[in-house]
């Protein structure tokens, strides 16, 4: 993951600055040079699903802008000012500090400045956050870490049936507004009481609550850990890491037994969750299957160029459910080399012994040249980006963007996990190749 | 001062042309002060995220259609990729082209190369991107990491150019460098200026035409073929064998005179070839300005004024039309300088009182040593215009919409126009630089506008429902609170 990249499909650390506006009234104070934030906004927010400023986002963002001057001198001091300013003219329940490369390679003490103000009993958190200690993925767990050690206080006493949801990088999933909320019915459904910080109508609250649940679900291949068990070791609340994004009836049924055993729910209760569901579910597939079926037009290969949530979850639901055939499958999220063989091993299980070939790279570039390179004996659906739509064209391709850059669609809730969500992902891959011909 | 080519980078605008991005005054007071040498920049002890030069030098030059940009950075730098694609997409689309991805690579600096450097990481980035991409030159970008850790690019270029057949051209813009965004702009054209354009072979009817995406293509080249001249657009969707000929062309032109300066005034400086100073292109008296400037450099003066006749006979009607249903609506307009002073202008025209201009930096001077046109024709009316300058700082703008209340707000550059929307003033983006252009263009325009005052139940219903993240006390503050002197 430290080689050259093109065709940019996850940004730096200092984009988890979106992980903190999609906590409700949190607002990221950057410490980073004055371009740094219009970049990365543009990337995995206006140029992926359209995601816009909403409250405190976009040119709202407060930041040092830092200039030569402080490269020379220093920029603690402005930070200072810019910090103390920001709790006058803007109006949120919590801010954190998010520091650029200049900072962190000048070394400015900005744990100094974020503990002056929190010995003041001021909201404020600051996570080391310059651009080339990863990506915005790894970013997002900084700020959770942050978050946990500066802010969290342990609970007096922990709330039972309470479950802390961990999922989806806001922002960089265009879907994750979407997703949460779908992942959060789901757990509702079971009888427990999902506590999730991101997405309207949480916040603070939320965040204040997270010490008191009886235990932390992570649906995650990777992203995420960390948090977790740093929430086990400070407030002692255990987790249940489900690696898989749910999608689909197969995959949507083992995560609701998952975290149903994990709770110690009544294997009854979650059957009658799963049955009412699959029969929901079964309707659409059973009407459409005609469709789906008949038409010479439905691809029986599938290429996936996308983080792993997306690609694993997607591939677990194509092959289980729908019937398609894995070309290989390409992963792009900077996942690290011991997190790999985890995620590998999830592609050699599949239904009826089959299995894909998993290749890690960032580089969009080498992914296509691959592409390019392989023998299709029929329409391939590609399932990625934005940047994969100029590839099918080239490879006579179906393309629905599913990760970022999605900058080719507007997304406001729609999500693909769980059954409903599934059934949007069929209707959206059909749409397309429908519309195709007509 | 003149533009120097032997040095390998541009210095920034603040220290070529005395730019500066804090002000708070008046059309008047602001060329004054420009003229006698006595504007001082002010800074702000609170901010927001604004842009920098890394991002203009990049999305420019990354829509050249066969050049190749290495960024060498972290990741995150090279963000602003994705917005070039989408944005070199939409030029194709206005050129009936199939789409290509545009050919940009990062180096992908990470932690340990802060520490060693990435020098062997660079080569091994322009050698992949020379195999895989096949250019015709390579443009590498600075960063703020290279620029401070000190990585020698220019040599590592000289090093390379030796093996790899295209020009090898260091574009240098690290983002901590300049305030003013714009000096991106100028690094990009330094290195077009110094690696790619050759010296002229022969002169040609050719005239280099500086925009961004270029959609009003098919009216520039049949207005400027009835004068006999070929308009070259640069340099988006240029190739680089056209950018290595502009030495070559009888004029150039800019639809923007804040990116025009560098690359104008450097090919008159360095190759003879005419740049055209006029006013920009928007609105009639821009028009008028620019052609007849063009006419004077080409000898085509009376061409031009048959052109112009023609033309405004054509919209007349319509002009008088469109000015009564538009006159008494009061805007502010929110935009880079040369848009801005062209905009401010061409909303007059339109019969609309224009109540405040902000603009994100402001030139003293081009780099031909005088005043923006733009800028001196305003300053000539009867009539002063209060006038900020600040680097696209909302919360000021936030709080001067929420006092002055214009019924329009009209900017360039995303993300502004949201948040006066929720103010409930209803808004208009100008995300095409050709908006407004000449005559038919603003009668267009000024129907646009209509348009938007005509419905506001977009801005009504989500300023009724949303909250602003600004406090009350901030709301209630002068504009310019946190404007101080430079501490230097």
């Amino acid at each position: 993951m430290s080689g050259y990249i093109e065709q940019i499909r996850h940004v730096c650390s200092l984009g988890a600055l979106q992980s903190v506006l999609a906590i409700e009234r949190a607002v990221p104070i950057l410490h980073s040079g004055p371009g740094c934030g219009q970049k990365l906004w543009g990337a995995i927010g206006f140029q992926n699903g359209c995601q816009g400023s909403g409250y405190a986002g976009g040119h709202t963002v407060p930041c040092t802008n830092i200039g030569e001057k402080e490269v020379i001198f220093g920029g603690d001091e402005r930070l200072r000012g810019i910090v103390q300013n920001a709790f006058n003219v803007l109006d949120a329940d919590l801010f954190v500090i998010l520091t650029g490369c200049t900072s962190d390679i000048v070394g400015d003490d900005v744990g100094e400045v974020a503990r002056r103000f929190q010995e003041k009993g001021k909201p404020i958190v600051y996570a080391e956050t310059g651009g080339f200690k990863g990506t915005n993925l790894f970013g997002h767990e900084l700020v959770l870490d942050a978050i946990i050690d500066q802010y969290l206080r342990p609970a007096e006493a922990k709330q039972a049936g309470l479950v802390n949801i961990w999922s989806v990088v806001p922002f960089h999933d265009p879907f994750w507004v979407g997703t949460y909320r779908a992942i959060e019915r789901l757990i509702t459904e079971l009888g427990l009481t999902p506590n999730i910080i991101f997405g309207p109508g949480h916040g603070i609250d939320a965040l204040n609550k997270v010490p008191q649940a009886q235990f932390n679900l992570l649906v995650s291949p990777w992203v995420g850990l960390k948090n977790v068990q740093h929430l086990e070791e400070k407030f002692g609340t255990p987790y249940l890491h489900y690696p898989v994004l749910p999608i689909g009836p197969t995959e949507t049924a083992k995560f609701l037994r998952s975290v149903g055993t994990y709770a110690g729910l009544e294997p009854k209760r979650i059957e009658k969750v799963i049955a009412k569901h699959e029969a929901d579910y079964y309707y659409f597939i059973e009407r459409s299957a005609d469709v789906l079926l008949e038409t010479r037009l439905l691809p029986r290969r599938f290429i996936t160029i996308a983080d792993s949530f997306y690609n694993l979850g997607i591939a677990k639901f194509l092959i289980n459910d729908i019937g398609l055939l894995p070309e290989t499958q390409y992963i792009t999220d900077g996942v690290a080399e011991e997190q790999q063989a985890g995620i590998t091993a999830e592609f050699q299980n599949f239904v009826d012994g089959i299995t894909a070939n998993v290749v890690f790279t960032s580089d969009g570039g080498a992914v296509h040249e691959a592409i390019r390179a392989t023998k299709f004996r029929s329409r391939p659906l590609i399932l990625g980006s934005s940047w994969e739509r100029v590839l099918s064209e080239q490879v006579n391709g179906y393309q629905l963007s599913v990760t970022m850059p999605a900058s080719d669609r507007l997304v406001l809730d729609r999500t693909y996990v769980g059954y409903e969500g599934a059934l949007r992902l069929v209707e959206d891959i059909y749409s397309i190749i429908l519309a195709d011909f007509q | 001062m003149a533009i120097n080519l032997n040095n390998s980078e541009a210095p920034i605008r603040e220290n070529r042309l005395g730019s500066v991005t804090g002000y708070q005054g008046s059309i008047k007071d602001l060329v004054n002060q420009a003229a006698s040498c006595s504007l001082k920049n002010k800074e702000r002890c609170f901010s927001q995220a604004s842009a920098c030069s890394s991002g203009c030098a990049q999305s420019y030059l990354s829509r050249i259609v066969d050049a190749a940009l290495v960024v060498h950075a972290p990741a995150g730098c090279a963000a602003d990729s994705v917005y070039s694609n989408t944005q070199n997409k939409w030029g194709e689309k206005v050129r009936n082209w199939q789409h290509r991805n545009i050919s940009v690579i990062t180096t992908n600096m990470i932690e340990e190369d802060t520490v060693f450097g990435a020098v062997n990481k660079l080569k091994e980035t322009i050698r992949e991107a020379y195999r895989r991409l096949n250019p015709k030159a390579i443009f590498v970008t600075a960063s703020c990491v290279s620029g401070i850790i000190g990585e020698d690019i220019q040599s590592v270029l000289d090093e390379l150019q030796e093996e790899i057949p295209v020009p090898l051209a260091p574009v240098f813009c690290e983002g901590f460098k300049s305030k003013v965004w714009a000096s991106g702009f100028d690094a990009a054209f330094h290195a077009i200026l110094t690696k790619i354009v050759k010296p002229p072979q022969k002169k040609t009817n050719k005239v280099n035409m500086i925009n961004f995406s270029g959609s009003a293509r098919n009216q520039i080249v049949e207005t400027l073929g009835r004068f006999g001249l070929e308009p070259v657009f640069v340099a988006p969707y240029s190739t680089v064998e056209q950018l290595s000929q502009m030495s070559e062309a009888v004029a150039t032109i800019s639809i923007c005179g804040t990116l025009g300066s560098y690359i104008g005034n450097g090919l008159e400086q360095q190759f003879g070839v005419p740049y055209v100073k006029t006013l920009q292109p928007h609105g009639i008296a821009g028009m008028d300005s620019w052609l007849r400037g063009l006419g004077v450099t080409v000898g085509k003066e009376q061409e031009v004024e048959a052109y112009i006749r023609e033309q405004k006979e054509l919209i007349a009607a319509d002009l008088a039309e469109i000015r009564e249903k538009l006159s008494g609506y009061k805007a502010v307009v929110g935009m880079g300088p040369s848009f801005g002073h062209n905009y401010i202008r061409t909303l007059q025209e339109l019969g609309i009182e224009v109540i405040w201009g902000a603009t994100w930096h402001f030139d003293p001077q081009y780099d031909n040593g005088e005043a923006p046109a733009s800028i001196q024709n305003l300053a000539a009316a009867d009539t002063d215009i209060p006038l900020s300058v600040g680097d696209q700082q909302n919360f000021e703008l936030l709080n001067l919409l929420n006092r002055l209340k214009p019924d329009l707000y009209v900017a360039r550059h995303g993300g502004s126009t949201v948040w006066a929307t929720k103010l409930g003033i209803p808004s208009v983006m100008i995300a095409d630089e050709y908006s407004a252009f000449g005559y038919q263009g603003l009668i267009d325009f000024g129907y646009r506008l209509l348009d938007a005052v005509t419905n506001r139940s977009l801005a009504k219903n989500l300023s009724k429902r949303i909250k602003l993240p600004y406090t009350a006390w901030w709301l209630e503050q002068d504009t310019f609170t946190f404007l101080e002197d430079e501490v230097i």
